[in-house]
């Protein structure tokens, strides 16, 4: 999933501007799922909004709508009917749920209320940990379902590079070192053949670094 | 400032807190009458929008009162609430209102005496902190 964080408040009001009636925008998807823009969070951070402006001796209107997956036409349109009359809204989906909302409603001033992170999931209850940086050319099944894009901090295609300490990363010592983890899962499954065998550049066109990412699926018809 | 009638809002857990609170009244211990307190079956059941609520209806503090950690009787509802005031009082400071005007006590049902030196105490901090900043300003909005 997404795994976002929420930006501080004084970067949202600032954002905010002069708005006086705002919208508080929660996304069901992952978001919810790590704790930063469900349903929630959403009544905190309207609450937060609406104690700043009054502190402040400027009263607010604020209110709140949840949306299944902000990154979805289908459910933007039934909020519609929410926005009549609203300065901004405030999203706490993704960046691809602000976009997709700001698409959605052309002459809607849309602030986002999270930093996204990355593509992770859950390791301890309140970690979260990334694991897929959507290269775009998965190569997870020559090393033992461990990504070295992510989880080597030099993303080496092939390693270790030497500069692991006690099974540890040299950038970081509280990262474990993806490759040693790669090497022994693979020693485990008896196929250290794939660590030996060298692996070519990778086609980073296919991700990031290609500009924007598009996807046509000929199998499916509107 | 003396003259300031601060709004308290205590929410006590039945299982300890509440009944100390019967207690002190049954022990004829005197504080504010400033302090009100609500009941609910565990402060692992408050949820941070009912913290902000009562300081956006007008409380001038909070305080949560649960069981001893470890006594909780649902294991470990008090130390959820304590996490809970934890994150709540950043997000008072983030909005601008000091993070003491909300507490979290821990006492049992026998700790008649203790609740009302608890509500002395806050009732104190209140009043010197002065009425909470949105008091004065009106509040307008759907959400409410």
């Amino acid at each position: 999933m997404i795994v976002a964080e929420r930006k501080p408040l004084a970067e949202i009001v600032a954002a905010l501007g002069k708005c006086r009636k705002v919208l508080v925008v929660s996304c069901s998807g992952c978001t919810a799922v790590c704790f930063t823009g469900g349903a929630k969070q959403a009544e905190v951070l309207a609450s937060s909004i609406r104690m700043h402006y009054r502190v402040a001796g400027v009263p607010v209107n604020t209110g709140t709508v949840a949306v299944t997956r902000q990154c979805d036409r289908e459910f933007l349109q039934p909020i519609e009917h929410r926005l009549t009359g609203v300065d901004a809204v405030v999203s706490l989906a993704c960046g691809v749920g602000v976009q997709f909302l700001a698409e959605a409603f052309a002459d809607l001033w849309v602030v986002p209320a999270l930093n996204t992170r990355f593509a992770g999931g859950r390791v301890g209850t309140t970690l979260w940990e990334e694991r897929c940086r959507m290269c775009g050319d998965c190569i997870l099944h020559l090393t033992g379902g461990i990504c070295p894009v992510t989880r080597c901090s030099k993303s080496l295609l092939n390693g270790p590079c030497g500069g692991a300490a006690g099974e540890h990363c040299e950038i970081d010592s509280s990262i474990p070192c993806a490759w040693i983890h790669i090497y022994e899962r693979l020693k485990r499954a008896g196929r250290l053949e794939l660590w030996q065998k060298l692996q070519q550049p990778k086609d980073w066109s296919r991700g990031n670094a290609g500009g924007l990412g598009r996807l046509a699926r000929e199998d499916y018809s509107e | 400032m003396s003259s300031f009638k601060p709004k308290i809002i205590a929410f006590c857990c039945y299982n300890c807190a509440y009944a100390a609170a019967d207690l002190a009244g049954t022990m004829r211990l005197q504080y504010d009458p400033c302090v009100s307190v609500i009941g609910v079956p565990c402060t692992g059941a408050i949820d941070l929008t009912t913290v902000l609520t009562a300081f956006e209806e007008g409380a001038d503090g909070v305080f949560i009162a649960g069981c001893l950690k470890g006594e909780c009787h649902y294991k470990v509802g008090n130390l959820r609430a304590l996490e809970r005031v934890k994150y709540l009082k950043r997000v008072l400071s983030e909005a601008g209102i000091d993070g003491d005007r909300l507490e979290m006590y821990f006492l049992s049902a026998a700790m008649g005496s203790r609740f009302a030196e608890i509500a002395k105490e806050m009732t104190d901090r209140i009043r010197g902190m002065g009425p909470l900043p949105l008091n004065g300003c009106p509040e307008e909005g759907e959400g409410k």
